[in-house]
């Protein structure tokens, strides 16, 4: 049977503890023990990247890690991203150009475009196309994200001096 | 007095129609509140998981659950056996398709499994691991069987019989004859031929197939929440198979995560799922794991096709002949069946092209292998890259530029209405009208020189042009006609509340295409009211009238118009009551904005909010002989054709590493016509979305079996999707010709990029390949496939 392990953590800014079962994956943690159902199953392979989530700092693949591994982490969601306000500018640019359709892939594209944005940032389509190649879009065809992330990337470069 | 303008309703200053707004019910999933089947709980759920066959083809023996049951938070476990004379077993036939058998085919393998991956026993437990757990305890004593996996074979004497009863492994035969092609060929001055063959591939809609079942035994009812493309159609199929009455169901599908056609079929372990909550009298949740959804999710194409074209001397097409072969598995899907791509394969192929003489084969044969049914773009994909791969071979044996082929050869844009050889009505198609248009986007003449500047250089790049027909817009001939009660027509119900908002339901269904934003564009330019003020609310068999949901390519065209008709009877009910309350003539009035003005000067009258008030709360101020019906609902269905045929073209240039195989995309270029365009950012992103599956097909995607029927690559891993890396910029522009069928005109968009894109794609990786003779017809096109076209390898 399942063998129990207490853990302590930090999601989205709240202090967390739990008891879970040593075999449940952090993204089946964050989902059904904490009701934080926007990050998605696809694949259970890493593959996909509908699970992305930030972990101390870093996306990763909430599939691939257990929720026992993430004792002291600071794992931030996609509800988390959407309320600190950090990516407004980016939900805003998928909303109008429609980098979205089915909704399923959104939120991991998101945390994967904010991280491009953050440790890249450059408006260069084939670095943002070789970026988000672990994030798996079935609707799209992809060009819309990449104009969407193009977009920002741009207009934050723009706001802060950057290049161009 | 009517009015004089030429202006039509739809291009009026406060028009939705022709705009891109932002879709409504996208900012949910941009802040990860999304609502799909999975994200719900409902008090006392369980967890459903499947045990399936290992084998492609094996007798059952013996099934031990006892270890499995005794597994603590195991709750309940059925097998086939269980569900014998309490679930209808049902046969995927329709007697339009003249001949086509089947067998009875049951949710749970019983006695015998057909399919590796065939669902033979379903657990209830409290978690998906812990029912998991006891699929790994359920013992049971298997005899393997010889599997049928080649459909080649099928058929041999020495093959064995999948299903005893039915005496052969042969579904079905088709022949589709007009003219005489014999008499034809032996006066062709050319004839080329040519062998296709196209792989298995499946949808992969990143959200799995998903429900949760909640059978209350008190009341007798059902209530399923499922990521599916028709809940009206859902409650009819599961009321045969459950017996029990269709009004005992209600179907509600919240967020859909993709579907693609994949999420419209009738499948054992979600009917499994259905029966654990009837026999337990509590919910149940079951979501398909990738494995699950590779081995278990409808397969598609899986097509061998033998083509003949004969051309006179002027390079005219003066026959087409093919012999189409599919293998769709143990069993035809139930009730839509697994011959429809055959048929729209001999339907459609050829159907861009004046052809005096054509004729059509086809057979569909039984194999161990998962079932075969309708996936995005049914047969387009086949019998567009059959026909334009034969007119790319036809012309290069007539010596002309595949330019001029089709210019000669594509149905010219005078000659409507007409029929393509199959014999189904066109009303007005545009191909001449959109190859120009594709070749100036394209700057086709600019890239046959860089194409002849780079091969010098040892760089082999590629143009390919793909004319394409598209079905969409069915009418009931499509499933009706043949005894399924799949609903050609929807109804759309429009409500003014209290405070002048709109609220409308509707049957077509949002799977992410933007249905629910254009039905509110539609709506609001209808009625005259704001966007904002329209809810369109979808998705809930109890809600909205009896509707066939969204697939074929029909929200826009069939939902659209049905919207149009409510939203315009809406608005004349609210004029009637406005002039009776502004001593004024309804057709003196009009509306604008939610408000409502004189026609003539536009001056404002009266809000609709304050007359929406004034009839729910005030009605003494309106006159007694005036009965104020603020709700309304109309219907539509198409009934002149028996779908509604658009067109379009792609074009794809590519570069082919002749050292590796690789084929790097470059740039890709379509033209639709999908009639008036609602809403064009969102008609561009379904072409968009469409290539990139189709490109998907014709490249990386393949269900790839071993001879004793296992699936070789059912991960994400090992079965390759089109990743963002590889996808190219897709340009895309429109020709308008708006359907008569309907006052809106609107046609289908969403097969078109699927359509179109492996034939462009493939003619223009033989083009690259050309100087170097070699070509490829097979799909997916591999680099190691190209290799061996090449003999490098």
């Amino acid at each position: 049977m399942d063998q129990l392990i207490d853990i302590s953590l930090t999601v989205n800014g709240e202090q967390v503890s739990a008891r879970v079962p040593t075999r449940t994956n952090l993204v089946d943690f964050l989902r059904v023990e904490l009701d934080l159902t926007g990050s998605h199953v696809g694949c259970e392979h890493g593959i996909c990247g509908a699970c992305t989530i930030r972990v101390d700092g870093l996306i990763v693949r909430g599939c691939l890690m257990l929720a026992a591994q993430a004792e002291c982490a600071d794992v931030v969601t996609i509800e988390g991203l959407h309320n600190s306000g950090e990516i407004a500018d980016l939900q805003d640019a998928f909303l109008q150009r429609n980098a979205l359709q089915c909704g399923f892939c959104t939120p991991g594209m998101l945390l994967a475009s904010a991280e491009y944005l953050k440790t890249n940032g450059t408006p260069d389509r084939e670095g943002i196309r070789e970026f988000l190649s672990g994030n798996y879009c079935r609707c799209t065809g992809y060009e819309a994200i990449v104009d969407a992330v193009e977009k920002v990337a741009r207009n934050r470069a723009g706001n802060t001096g950057g290049s161009k | 007095m009517a009015d004089p303008s030429p202006v039509s309703f739809f291009d009026r200053p406060n028009s939705y129609v022709g705009r891109s707004p932002t879709r409504p019910n996208a900012k949910r999933h941009l802040a990860g509140r999304g609502n799909f089947v999975d994200d719900i709980k409902l008090p006392r759920m369980l967890h459903a998981a499947m045990l399936r066959s290992p084998y492609a083809h094996a007798e059952i023996l013996s099934i031990d659950t006892s270890e499995a049951a005794a597994l603590p938070g195991v709750i309940k476990i059925i097998t086939g056996e269980d569900l014998e004379g309490v679930c209808k077993p049902v046969v995927g036939v329709l007697v339009h398709l003249e001949g086509l058998k089947s067998q009875p085919q049951m949710p749970l393998a019983h006695g015998r499994a057909r399919w590796q991956g065939e669902p033979v026993v379903a657990i209830a437990a409290t978690s998906r691991a812990i029912a998991e757990d006891a699929a790994a305890l359920v013992m049971i004593d298997w005899k393997e069987l010889p599997a049928v996996t080649d459909m080649e074979t099928a058929l041999d004497a020495d093959t064995p019989v999948i299903h005893a009863d039915l005496g052969d492994n042969h579904a079905w035969h088709r022949e589709v004859i007009s003219g005489d092609v014999d008499e034809a060929f032996a006066d062709a001055a050319h004839v080329v031929e040519e062998t296709f063959n196209f792989g298995r591939h499946t949808g992969v809609t990143l959200e799995p197939r998903a429900l949760l079942a909640d059978y209350n035994p008190i009341e007798e009812r059902l209530t399923v929440h499922h990521s599916g493309q028709g809940p009206h159609f859902f409650q009819a199929v599961w009321a045969n198979i459950l017996g029990i009455p269709e009004t005992s169901i209600r179907v509600i599908s919240p967020d859909v995560g993709g579907s693609f056609g994949i999420k419209i079929h009738t499948y054992g372990d979600e009917v499994a799922t259905l029966m654990l909550s009837k026999f337990l009298g509590r919910p149940v949740k079951f979501i398909a794991d990738r494995l699950e959804s590779f081995s278990a999710d409808i397969h598609a194409r899986d097509h061998r096709v033998k083509a003949k074209v004969g051309l006179d001397a002027d390079g005219r097409i003066v026959a087409f002949e093919i012999d189409d072969l599919t293998g769709i598995g143990p069993y035809s899907m139930y009730p839509r069946s697994s011959a429809i791509e055959l048929n729209q394969v001999l339907n459609l192929t050829g159907g861009q092209y004046l052809i005096p003489n054509y004729k059509a084969v086809g057979d569909v044969v039984f194999q161990n292998k998962n079932m075969m049914c309708q996936y995005r773009a049914v047969g387009h994909p086949i019998a567009t890259a059959v026909g334009e791969c034969m007119a790319d071979l036809a012309a290069e044996k007539a010596g002309l530029d595949p330019v001029e082929f089709r210019r000669l050869n594509l149905l010219p844009d005078d000659g409507y209405p007409t029929k393509i050889p199959s014999g189904l009505p066109l009303e007005k198609l545009s191909h001449q009208e959109c190859l120009e248009k594709l070749l100036v986007m394209m700057d086709y003449d600019a890239k046959r020189d860089e194409q002849k500047k780079l091969r010098s250089d040892g760089v082999y790049r590629g143009i390919g042009l793909a004319s394409f027909i598209e079905v969409t817009n069915p009418s009931p001939m499509f499933y009706g006609i043949g005894g399924a009660k799949v609903s050609a027509m929807d109804g759309c119900t429009l409500r003014i509340e209290p405070t002048g908002k709109v609220t409308c339901t509707i049957g077509v269904t949002e799977q992410g295409q933007g249905t629910e934003t254009i039905i509110a564009q539609v709506v609001a330019t209808a009625v005259g009211v704001p966007m904002e003020d329209v809810r369109v609310l979808t998705g809930d068999t109890d809600m909205s009238a009896y509707g066939g949901g969204t697939w074929a390519s029909r929200g826009a065209g069939i939902g659209g118009e049905a919207a149009l008709q409510a939203g315009k009877a809406l608005k004349e009910n609210v004029l009637t009551v406005a002039a009776s309350v502004l001593q004024s003539e309804a057709d003196a009035l009009d509306m604008i904005n939610g408000i409502v003005v004189d026609k003539e000067s536009e001056t404002e009258r009266m809000g609709l909010e304050e007359l929406a008030t004034m009839v729910q709360f005030r009605t003494h101020e309106i006159p007694n002989d005036v009965n104020p019906e603020f709700v309304v609902t109309r219907h539509y269905r198409v009934t002149e054709f028996p779908f509604v045929l658009t067109n379009g073209i792609q074009g794809a240039y590519v570069e082919v590493d002749t050292d590796t195989g690789f084929i790097k995309l470059l740039k890709h270029f379509v033209v639709e016509d999908c009639g008036r365009i609602i809403n064009p950012q969102l008609v561009d992103e379904q072409v968009r979305g469409g290539v990139v599956q189709g490109i998907g097909g014709v490249l990386f995607e393949h269900c790839q079996y071993s001879d004793d029927g296992q699936l070789l690559n059912a991960t994400m891993a090992d079965y390759l999707v089109p990743m963002a890396v590889e996808m190219p910029d897709i340009v895309v522009g429109h020709v308008e010709s708006p359907t008569g069928t309907s006052e809106l005109g609107a046609k289908g968009v969403g097969e078109a990029g699927t359509g179109g894109a492996p034939a462009a794609i493939l003619n223009a990786v033989n083009d690259a390949l050309s100087p170097l003779n070699a070509r490829v017809t097979d799909q997916p096109i591999t680099p190691e496939m190209v290799l061996r076209a090449l003999g490098k390898i």
